[in-house]
C-alpha cells in the first residue's frame, strides 16, 4: 500500500486536551474519501495535524506515505511529498502577490525533487497560472492581488483549488472548502477538483454539507465523532447522514459500547 | 499581518551613565566665505557662532533619550580636502548602473571633494536649476539666499547649526512657476572614508504650480578603523499648487553616524509625497517635519528600515498642520534583527483654528530577533476643533500562522520568513520611482534576511 496516506491510531493533543483519539484511515491515490462529522469532533485537527502544524501533539500513532512516516517531516517537507492542505481559514499574507507566492512554492517543491533545478520560467509560469486560473473562472488580475488580504471568503477557497491546480499534489486534504461559498462558486470549484482527479491523486473531503458530494463523488465517506471515525460506507451514508442527522450514529455507537 | 501588541513606551527612562562627548575640532577658518555673496557670508557666521554657542544635544532632552551619542569620536573628524575622492573608496558604479536604463532628467553625483552634474538642456532652458552645492552659491546666490536657513534654522540644534556653518556638499533644486519635469531627478552623496565629516545641505524649492519627483541617495561603504560623520540639513519648499515627489534612501556603511535636520513646507493647494529609506549607519537621528502651512495643502511621509547588528535608528517625525483644510498621512514601517534598535517618535500638532484637518500617523515594527528593539510614541497636540487625527503604533512579531501556511505550500521556513518581510516592505518600495533603485533596496534587505536563522 505504498500508494497511499494511512492512518494508524493517531492520537493527538492539544494544549493538553486530547482531541483524536485514535484515527485509523486508508486513503489510496485514485480515490475521493469524504469525512463528515458533528463541529468540533476533531476534522480540522485531523488535517493541521496530517499538515504539520506545531501546536498539534501527536501522542500516538504514524501516518505513511511514499514509505514515510511523515509525522517525522516539517511541514514543507510534507509538501515535497505532495501533501496539499486547503485550509478551512487561509491566513493572509500582506505584501506578497498569489503569483509570487505560488511561484515561489511551486520552485521550492521542484528544488526539493531536484537539487540542480533551476526554476520555471516565468513565461512557462505565466501561461501555466493563465491556465490554472481560467479553469476556475478567475480573473487574470487576481494573480496580482495580495494572498488572501481582504479576499471574500469564497475568493479564499477559490484562492486555495487555485494553489493545489498549480501544485498538483498527490494528496488533497480539503478542510470545508465547500463552506462560504455560493452556488455557482461551489460547482465552479468543485469542477476544478474532478479536473485534477485521477490516479495519481487521493482527495479527502471534509465537509458538513451533501451537496458538494453531489459534484465531487466520494468513493468513501466516513463520520467522524469524538475524535475518532465511527462509521465508514459509500456516498449513501452521507445523503443518510443529510436526512437523519448524527443521532442516530451516536445511539449505535453507545448501543455498541453497552454491548461491549 | 503581525500580531499586533502595542508597545507604548513611558517616558521617563534614562541611560544610567554616559561619558561626557568629546567635542569637534573645527576652527572659525574652515566656514567656506571666499567668492561668497554678502548674505550667504552673513548666514554661515551666525550659523557658526550658533554652533560654538549652542551646547551638545542633551541626554536628558525628551529627544534625545532614546539615543546614545556618548561614543561618538567627535574629536576625529576632518572635512574632505578638494579631490578627497581620489583617494578613497571609488563610487560604487551598481548605485548608477540601475539607473542607466531608466531616464532621468538629471544627476548630481557628489564626491567628497568633488562633484559631476548633469541636466537636460530644455529644463536648463526653462530655467530649472539642478546643481550641487557649490555651483550654486556661485550661479544662483539670489535663489539660494531667499530659502537657506529659512526652512531648518540654524538655532534648532548643535548639528542644525553645524551644517548650516559648514556644509560643503550639498544639491540646489529650483523648478520654475509651472514647469513639470516629467522624468525623475536623481542625487548621490557619495560618503567613503574614516574619520571624514560629510556635511550636506539640500535646499528644494518649487514654484507655484511646479512638479517634479526627487530621489536623493546618501551612501557610502562599510569601511574599518574608525567613524565617519554625516550631518545633513533638507530644506523644502513646496510652492502653491506645486507638487513634490521626494524620496530619500539612506545605505551608510555601518561605521556613519548620520544626523539630520529635515524639513518640507508646503503653501496653500500644495502636497508633497515624501519617501524615507534606511538600511545603513551606525547610529542615525533624524528629525524630519513637514509644516503644511497654506490652506488646502498635503502631505504624506511614508518610510521604510531594516536594521540589523547594532544599528540603531531614530526618527522624530512631526505634522504640523498650521492652516485649515490640510491632510497629513505619515506611515512608517519597519524590521529589525541582531541587536538593533529603532525609535519612532512623531507628533501630529494642529494649531488653533487650523480647522477641517486630517492627521493619520502610524508605526508598525517587525521584530525579527529577541534583542531587538523597537520604541514606538505616537502624540498629539490638537489646538482647533473639528479635525480627525489618528495614529497608531505597533511593535509585533512575525506571525507563527503565516509561516505555517507558507510551509504548508513547501516554502522552506527562512524563505517564508522572507517572503513575509518583503511583503510587509512591499507597499512602501512601491513608491520608489525607479525600478534600478528599488531592486537594489529588496537585494539589501534579502541580504539582511540572509542573516536570519529559522
Ligand atoms: N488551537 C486550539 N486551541 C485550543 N483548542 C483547540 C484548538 N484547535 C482546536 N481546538 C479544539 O479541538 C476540538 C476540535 O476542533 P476542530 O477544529 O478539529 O473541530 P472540527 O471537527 O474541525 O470542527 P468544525 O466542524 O467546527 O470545523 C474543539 O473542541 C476545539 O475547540
Ligand atoms: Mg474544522
Amino acid at each position: 500500500m505504498t500508494d497511499a496516506l494511512v492512518i494508524r491510531n493517531l492520537r493527538v493533543r492539544i494544549e493538553g486536551k486530547e482531541i483524536l483519539k485514535g484515527v485509523n484511515l486508508t486513503l489510496p491515490k485514485g480515490e475521493v474519501h469524504a469525512i463528515m462529522g458533528p463541529n468540533g469532533t476533531g476534522k480540522s485537527t485531523l488535517a493541521y495535524t496530517l499538515m504539520g502544524h506545531p501546536s498539534y501533539e501527536v501522542v500516538e500513532g504514524e501516518v505513511w506515505f511514499k514509505g514515510q512516516n511523515i509525522l517525522e517531516l516539517e511541514p514543507d517537507e510534507r509538501a515535497h511529498l505532495g501533501i496539499f492542505l486547503a485550509f478551512q481559514y487561509p491566513v493572509a499574507i500582506p505584501g506578497v502577490t498569489i503569483a509570487n507566492f505560488l511561484r515561489t512554492a511551486l520552485n521550492a517543491q521542484r528544488r526539493a525533487r531536484d537539487p540542480e533545478d533551476k526554476g520555471i520560467p516565468i513565461a512557462e509560469f505565466r501561461k501555466l497560472l493563465k491556465e490554472k486560473m481560467a479553469l476556475l473562472n478567475m480573473d487574470p488580475s487576481f494573480g496580482g492581488r495580495y494572498l488572501n488580504d481582504g479576499f471574500s471568503g469564497g475568493e479564499k477557497k477559490r484562492a486555495e483549488i487555485l494553489q493545489m491546480a498549480v501544485l498538483q499534489p498527490e494528496i488533497a486534504i480539503l478542510d470545508e472548502t465547500d463552506s462560504g461559498l455560493d452556488i455557482d462558486a461551489l460547482r465552479i470549484v468543485a469542477q476544478g477538483v474532478n479536473a485534477l482527479r485521477g490516479p495519481n491523486l487521493g482527495v479527502l473531503v471534509i465537509t458538513h454539507y451533501q451537496r458538494i458530494l453531489n459534484y465531487i463523488q466520494p468513493d468513501v465517506v466516513h463520520v467522524m465523532m469524538d475524535g475518532r471515525i465511527v462509521e465508514s460506507g459509500g456516498p449513501d451514508l452521507a445523503l443518510h447522514l443529510e436526512e437523519k442527522g448524527y443521532s442516530w450514529v451516536r445511539e449505535k455507537l453507545e448501543g455498541d459500547s453497552v454491548l461491549a | 499581518m503581525t500580531k499586533e501588541t502595542p508597545e507604548i513606551v513611558v517616558r521617563g527612562r534614562r541611560r544610567e551613565s554616559r561619558a561626557l562627548v568629546k567635542t569637534f575640532t573645527f576652527q572659525r577658518a574652515m566656514v567656506r566665505m571666499a567668492g561668497l555673496s554678502q548674505g550667504l557670508r552673513a548666514f554661515r557666521e551666525q550659523a557658526w557662532d550658533l554652533f560654538e554657542s549652542l551646547p551638545m544635544p542633551d541626554p536628558k532632552d525628551e529627544a534625545w533619550r532614546r539615543t546614545d551619542i556618548s561614543g561618538l569620536q567627535a574629536e576625529t573628524f576632518r572635512l574632505p580636502e578638494p579631490d578627497a575622492h581620489l583617494d578613497l573608496a571609488p563610487l560604487d558604479e551598481n548605485l548608477l548602473s540601475p539607473l542607466a536604463g531608466e531616464a532621468h532628467a538629471g544627476q548630481v553625483i557628489l564626491l567628497p571633494g568633488g562633484v559631476r552634474t548633469d541636466l537636460d538642456v530644455s529644463l536648463r532652458a526653462q530655467g530649472v536649476v539642478f546643481t550641487d552645492l557649490r555651483t550654486a552659491e556661485r550661479d544662483h546666490a539670489g535663489l539660494l539666499e531667499a530659502r537657506l536657513g529659512k526652512i531648518v534654522r540654524p538655532n534648532e540644534g548643535k548639528f542644525a547649526a553645524m551644517a548650516a556653518a559648514l556644509a560643503h556638499t550639498g544639491v540646489f533644486l529650483y523648478v520654475p512657476r509651472g514647469v513639470t519635469i516629467e522624468q525623475p531627478l536623481h542625487s548621490l552623496l557619495w560618503g567613503p572614508g574614516v574619520g571624514l565629516a560629510h556635511i550636506s545641505h539640500l535646499v528644494i524649492w518649487l514654484e507655484e504650480g511646479a512638479s517634479v519627483t526627487y530621489v536623493h541617495e546618501y551612501a557610502s561603504p562599510t569601511e574599518e578603523g574608525g567613524q565617519t560623520l554625516h550631518v545633513g540639513l533638507v530644506e523644502v519648499y513646496v510652492g502653491e499648487g506645486a507638487s513634490l515627489r521626494f524620496v530619500e534612501l539612506q545605505s551608510w556603511g555601518e561605521h556613519v553616524w548620520n544626523f539630520t535636520h529635515e524639513r518640507v513646507r508646503v503653501a496653500r493647494q500644495g502636497s508633497v509625497d515624501w519617501v524615507f529609506g534606511a538600511m545603513g549607519g551606525h547610529v542615525t537621528k533624524n528629525f524630519a517635519e513637514l509644516d503644511l502651512v497654506g490652506e488646502g495643502s498635503s502631505g504624506r511621509m511614508s518610510g521604510f528600515y531594516f536594521t540589523d547588528g547594532d544599528q540603531h535608528l531614530d526618527y522624530d517625525s512631526q505634522q504640523n498642520h498650521l492652516a485649515p483644510h490640510t491632510t497629513s498621512d505619515l506611515l512608517f514601517k519597519g524590521a529589525l534583527l541582531d541587536r538593533s534598535r529603532v525609535v519612532w517618535q512623531g507628533m501630529i500638532y494642529v494649531a488653533p483654528g487650523a480647522f477641517k484637518t486630517d492627521g493619520y500617523q502610524a508605526n508598525r515594527n517587525l521584530v525579527l530577533s529577541r534583542q531587538a528593539r523597537a520604541d514606538s510614541i505616537p502624540g498629539l497636540e490638537i489646538l482647533a476643533d473639528d479635525v480627525r487625527c489618528t495614529h497608531g503604533a505597533t511593535v509585533g512579531k512575525i506571525d507563527p500562522e503565516q509561516i505555517f501556511y507558507l510551509r504548508a505550500r513547501g516554502i522552506p521556513e527562512v524563505e517564508a520568513k522572507r517572503l513575509i518581510v518583503e511583503g510587509f516592505f512591499d507597499p512602501i518600495m512601491q513608491r520608489i520611482p525607479f525600478e534600478g533603485v528599488r531592486a537594489r533596496f529588496q537585494e539589501a534587505i534579502q541580504r539582511k534576511m540572509q542573516n536570519l536563522k529559522g
